[in-house]
């Protein structure tokens, strides 16, 4: 385990690097909105999916609706949008989460089922049954 | 994994504030009895979430119900009926000695004692502790035992690749599905789209509350009026209940 964490750790310095001055080697990784990720960036980078697996069986099971490692929250920080303004999904080529999954050969299955746009899915108009979704966003919240 | 610099307390306090103001209006407007829950707090195993349907109200026209539910959870179907998905279904029944008909919709019962759960192979098809009865679709494998076991037949198969689904109602190909009770909505305080929709668009033909508080407008009703639990003989009690069927 501590082999692989370092292992992690030693691919995503490069990667960063790379993904803020843009050279060629390692992914280039979309920014994310805001100043800071949920949890430190180092600590993403190694256990996103940690914390998103616990995340699943707390909000599907239990119920509870914690904002901080929620899948919709990634999304709304983490996709870009296109030229004309339009959003693009969060795991297409090159955008966010596949960006480094191609690197570092992972496939994940999430988005086949998950909405992989920010969005409210066209329930404008309704009172939002996630109030913390515009908080979350540090832009709207400062 | 210590020694984050995230600030939990200004988050949490976005998150109050953020609450407080958007969720009030949404609470009167909908007058029901549940107060939204904290986001961290689990669903609540004092609470049993339940519907009344007063068929009376309800009329063959009136399909406000079927459109808000496929509207809220991006139900959308491939012009096949016999395997499109349906969470619900608006049923016509027949006395066959008198003629009297009634319309009424059914959807997934929300059993106390749910025959899903129990032949569901690996745990996904569960009922959580406040009574809505889920599938956990990162669990399930598709098997489709639950859709034979159920005898409400709730439950539908998704048989092809779908895009553009709601954020908060995730679905996809090899998982089985069925009214959530629209489980995101009842967590923030609020009421199924259904039941929302039958009191705007339609009959006002529905209600949903809390059965296990004697104080709610549904248990209130139900200690009041007859009502009907359907196949009520197979034992499996059934969180959905008819009035006047
Ligand atoms: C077969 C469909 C399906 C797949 C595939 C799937 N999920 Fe989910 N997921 C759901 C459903 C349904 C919910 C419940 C949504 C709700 O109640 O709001 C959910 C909820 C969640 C939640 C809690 C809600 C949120 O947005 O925070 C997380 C976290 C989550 N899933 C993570 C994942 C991850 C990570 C993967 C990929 C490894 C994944 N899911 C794959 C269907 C799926
Ligand atoms: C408030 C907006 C916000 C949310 C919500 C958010 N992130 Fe981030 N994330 C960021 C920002 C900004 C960065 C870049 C931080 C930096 O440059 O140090 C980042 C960085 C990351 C990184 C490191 C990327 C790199 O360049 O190496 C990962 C991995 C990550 N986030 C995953 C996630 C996941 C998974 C979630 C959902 C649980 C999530 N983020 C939710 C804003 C967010
Ligand atoms: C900084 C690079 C990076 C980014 C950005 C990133 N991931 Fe990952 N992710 C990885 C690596 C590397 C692994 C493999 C870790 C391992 O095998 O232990 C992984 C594994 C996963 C897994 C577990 C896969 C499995 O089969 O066990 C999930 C789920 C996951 N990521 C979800 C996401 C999501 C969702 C996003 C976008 C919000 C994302 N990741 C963005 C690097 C990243």
């Amino acid at each position: 385990m501590r082999a692989l964490v370092l292992l992690l750790a030693v691919l995503a310095i490069p990667a960063a690097a790379a993904a803020q001055d843009g050279r060629g080697f390692g992914p280039v990784i979309p920014k994310g909105k805001g100043e800071q990720c949920v949890a430190e960036t180092d600590y993403m980078r190694r256990f996103h999916m940690t914390e998103l697996t616990h995340q699943r069986d707390e909000t599907m099971q239990r119920g509870v609706r914690t904002k901080r490692f929620s899948l919709n929250e990634c999304v709304t920080c983490h996709a870009t949008t296109d030229s004309a303004g339009r959003p693009v999904s969060i795991n297409a080529p090159g955008q966010f989460c596949a960006s480094c999954h191609e690197y570092a050969a992972v496939t994940i299955d999430c988005f086949q089922c998950h909405a992989a746009k920010p969005g409210d899915g066209g329930r404008a108009g309704l009172p939002s049954p996630f109030p913390m979704t515009a908080a979350a966003n540090p832009e709207t919240v400062q | 994994m210590s020694g984050f610099d995230f600030d939990r307390r200004r988050f949490l306090s976005a998150a109050t504030a953020a609450a407080g103001v958007v969720l009030a209006p949404g609470v009167t407007l909908y007058g029901i009895g549940a107060a939204a829950r904290e986001l961290d707090e689990p669903a609540s195993a004092d609470i049993r979430w339940g519907l009344l349907i007063d068929v009376n109200q309800c009329t063959e026209d009136c399909d406000a119900c079927v459109t808000a539910c496929n509207e809220e959870n991006g139900v959308t179907g491939h012009g096949r009926p016999a395997t499109d998905a349906q969470w619900i279904r608006k049923v016509r029944v027949r006395d066959p000695k008198t003629g009297a008909e009634k319309h009424l919709p059914v959807m997934c019962q929300h059993c106390a004692e749910p025959p899903c759960v129990d032949v569901c192979p690996t745990g996904a098809s569960f009922k959580r502790a406040d009574g809505i009865v889920l599938v956990d679709k990162h669990i399930c494998i598709g098997c489709r035992y639950c859709m034979l076991a159920c005898p409400y037949k709730a439950r539908s198969f998704i048989h092809e690749n779908l895009s553009d689904q709601k954020p908060y109602a995730p679905r996809g190909k090899g998982t089985v599905e069925s009214c959530t009770m629209c489980v995101h909505r009842v967590d923030a305080g609020g009421t199924p789209a259904c039941v929302e929709a039958c009191g705007e668009d339609g009959n006002g033909a529905m209600l949903f509350g809390d059965l296990n508080d004697p104080g709610s407008e549904i248990s209130r009703r139900i200690a009041t009026y007859a009502t009907h639990q359907i196949r009520g003989d197979l034992g499996v009690d059934p969180g959905v209940r008819y009035q006047n069927l």
